[in-house]
């Protein structure tokens, strides 16, 4: 059975996580595999030792004192671990959907994605996790880290789950953007949501052409779809045709045209899942 | 590059900042004793040994491969310059650890940080021993023939070393030991040595210089085997440091990196006037302890070690030296690995000779090289005589009294083959011999000539012989000896 991963940690995010991964398996029939990684916090605030003295066996003292805090440390990171993912196995068996299973790893968030994204359809994670800045409205580190290396969709949930029935594709035209339009034709999840597909710049003939070509494609594979055109800076207009069409969901491609795509998610990317107040999916 | 590469960089750079600036700051008090100390024992300015630290410790923390250890002038590399130092001089101190640092580029370009797999842990045991000894034997100079003055000294400087953190943690001792020693020194104008009587102390930042030497044939003849011994002990002492912070931080570091870091550290160290180096095990402990774990903590090492210098030249002149000397003294024996005492009476008997051999031999050589050395040897020989222990031959006789049948068990190799010889009867009257290797595994030409030896043994008594399971057993020989009978065998031996 196809499935696909939902991160969760212990930030307000869990919560909306679950929902937009329960909805977005529901609709297309995967299992869901909820995922929590423990992170050995640094403990650069305790109370370290400066005097710079060793004694007699320095070193084997200085590793049963480290090995012991971590091993404290990581005791309550798996209870914790474990009562969450609990949590929100619970809350997405009562939406409906009995396939799911849970993962629980002492790991970086991107490391454990890695491994497990070869088996998944998806992965449904929060713009935000608890160890970023809320008040900033910056995406989550966790987050670009999982964008950067991913391969499969990333599905990036918004604060709150709404009901997804009307969404929009970001178009330009580029093999990022493209890979969404495959990514939709030959995968079930968005069959009972109403497409629109919006290109932002001048148009031109070229341009006209693949919107068509992309617009009939989907309609097709059954969606209905709609297209349009419009010019000035990507981000605003986006942004402000998200907020005035009450669009529930953004598609898009994670890089634009930028030579360095490998390196660093398109800023473009960045800024819309910054500002968009809609979940957000990210196509390579 | 790696998508991962920017924000991995951040981490091992910024992912600690605070605990780091402040670990290197307790780091950068330790590294003062050391650089000066060993830059006397190299029979050097301690002008030398504080720029080396100083520009060992930023070139590593940016090249290395082992994030939060730390890198400077150590005992293990200067101990090896004396006899240069004192037939060539300086300049050609500088050129070889230029070349040093050279050597250690090459052996980390040829990955031969695997090499380390083949120092056991009694090797170890035997090298931290050895290198606190070492350390501390360097402060015998300092404590044999002085004014009975510096005894008191001393000891006061270690008390206040090892109770001062009873009471407080927030405050490095070391630090305060040196302020105090230094107050009480200049306060009551007590005639002992001090720092300043060693040489001439750095009162610039370093600045670029070739060593002035002659650019010959000659010449590296003269360097080339102090360069070497260098190189490897720095890259040993390095590579087991950064297990060591490995260990106690529970996360991974790149070897291969640290060799060419190390390399680099070193070539660029010569060009600035300073001594070869390495990591240092006690300093890296401190460091971790201090609660540093990135790149940062080593470069704030250095970078707080010049400010010292350079800015408080004059105060640093004052410190008498039993203050250093009382700082050493505690490298030395947290260095030291003193349940290796308890260990001599519960582990295995070849691991403790394995472990006092590597120490005698560095103790009466002064070169950690030689003694890891010796160390490797007696550990690959204990471990093939035991090996060689599992082996066994055991026999049938046929009804008829005229057949016999050997059956053949464990390892043969050079150190089994006396035993496999043994095992056979050659007197016995038989008409034909079976020798079922099948068991076995057959290891190197020593055996395959024993094998043979024993063939033509029985023919000559009028036996035929029959081998069994011949080629199971040997495959372990073929298996490397000829790698055409392997799918990608040679793609394999080229990839590496």
């Amino acid at each position: 059975m196809n499935k696909i991963l939902a991160a969760i940690d212990d930030s307000a995010y869990a919560a909306s996580v679950c929902d937009h991964a329960a909805w977005f398996a529901k609709s297309a029939g995967y299992a869901i595999e909820l995922v929590h990684v423990i992170n050995r916090v640094s403990n650069q605030d305790a109370d370290h030792d400066l005097s710079g003295s060793i004694g007699i066996d320095a070193r084997s003292n200085l590793l049963d004192e480290l090995s012991e805090l971590d091993k404290q440390m990581a005791k309550v990171g798996k209870e914790r671990g474990r009562t969450l993912l609990q949590n929100a196995k619970q809350r997405i068996q009562e939406s409906g959907i009995d396939a799911v299973t849970t993962t629980l790893r002492h790991d970086r968030l991107s490391d454990t994605i890695s491994e497990l994204e070869s088996q998944a359809n998806a992965i449904v994670i929060g713009k935000r996790g608890k160890s970023a800045d809320f008040a900033s409205k910056h995406v989550g580190s966790n987050l670009e880290r999982v964008a950067r290396s991913s391969n499969v969709p990333l599905f990036v949930a918004s604060r709150a789950f709404k009901p997804i029935k009307k969404a929009l594709i970001a178009f330009d035209g580029g093999t990022s953007s493209s890979r969404a339009i495959d990514e939709l034709v030959n995968n079930p999840g968005f069959n009972d949501v109403s497409l629109e597909l919006l290109f932002v710049g001048s148009p031109s003939e070229t341009m006209g052409k693949m919107l068509n070509v992309a617009c009939s494609r989907l309609s097709e594979a059954g969606y209905t779809v709609s297209s349009s055109t419009s010019a000035g800076t990507v981000e605003k207009v986006i942004a402000e045709h998200v907020a005035d069409n009450n669009i529930d969901m953004l598609l898009m491609g994670a890089y634009g045209h930028s030579r360095i795509r490998h390196l660093l998610i398109g800023s473009t990317t960045t800024e819309m899942m910054r500002t968009c107040l809609v979940p957000v999916m990210l196509f390579r | 590059m790696n998508s991962d590469t920017l924000p991995r960089l951040q981490s091992e750079w910024f992912g600690n900042a605070r605990a780091d600036i402040l670990a290197g700051l307790v780091v950068a008090l330790a590294l003062i004793p050391e650089a000066i100390a060993f830059s006397i024992i190299a029979g050097v300015d301690p002008k030398v040994g504080l720029y080396a630290s100083f520009s060992i410790a930023v070139i590593v923390a940016i090249t290395g491969g082992r994030p939060g250890m730390i890198s400077a002038a150590t005992a293990a590399t200067a101990v090896l310059m004396v006899t240069l130092v004192k037939e060539h001089g300086l300049q050609y101190l500088l050129a070889a650890t230029v070349l040093a640092g050279l050597f250690q580029i090459v052996a980390g370009l040829l990955k031969l940080g695997y090499v380390m797999r083949f120092v056991s842990r009694s090797v170890m045991t035997g090298f931290v021993n050895a290198l606190a000894i070492l350390i501390f034997m360097a402060q015998l100079p300092e404590m044999i023939n002085v004014p009975q003055l510096t005894y008191i000294m001393i000891a006061a400087g270690l008390g206040i070393i090892y109770i001062l953190p009873r009471f407080t943690s927030a405050v490095p001792s070391p630090l305060v030991c040196i302020i105090v020693l230094t107050i009480v020194s200049m306060a009551f104008g007590l005639d002992i040595r001090t720092v300043g009587d060693m040489g001439e102390l750095p009162s610039t930042l370093p600045i670029f210089l070739l060593p002035d030497i002659p650019l010959n044939f000659e010449t590296l003849r003269i360097i080339a085997p102090y360069s070497l011994g260098v190189a490897a002990v720095g890259l040993l002492e390095s590579l087991m440091t950064a297990s060591i912070v490995d260990e106690l931080t529970d996360t991974k570091s790149d070897k291969n990196r640290e060799c060419i870091g190390q390399g680099i550290a070193n070539t660029a160290t010569g060009f600035i006037g300073g001594m070869a180096g390495c990591a240092m095990i006690g300093q890296s402990i401190i460091n971790v302890k201090s609660g540093g774990r990135g790149r940062l903590s080593t470069f704030c090492a250095g970078i707080f070690l010049l400010l010292m210098i350079v800015f408080l030249g004059e105060w640093v002149k004052q410190i008498p030296m039993a203050a250093l000397v009382a700082i050493m003294i505690m490298v030395s024996i947290g260095t030291f690995n003193w349940s290796s005492f308890k260990n001599l009476s519960i582990h295995p008997r070849s691991s403790s000779i394995v472990m006092l051999a590597t120490v005698i031999v560095v103790v009466a050589t002064h070169n950690l090289a030689i003694g890891v050395g010796v160390g490797v040897l007696f550990s690959g020989l204990f471990f093939a005589w035991k090996i060689s222990k599992i082996f066994a031959i055991s026999s049938t006789l046929s009804e008829d009294a005229t057949q016999r049948r050997y059956e053949v068990e464990g390892q043969l190799f050079f150190a089994s083959v006396d035993d496999f010889m043994a095992a056979f009867d050659f007197k016995e009257a038989l008409d034909k011999v079976i020798i079922d290797v099948e068991k076995a595994h057959i290891w190197d030409l020593s055996s395959v000539a024993a094998l043979d030896t024993v063939v033509l043994k029985f023919r000559r008594e009028g036996a035929e012989v029959e081998i069994f399971g011949l080629n199971k057993a040997s495959e372990t020989i073929v298996g490397e000896l000829g790698i055409h009978d392997k799918p990608g065998a040679l793609e394999r031996l080229l990839g590496h």
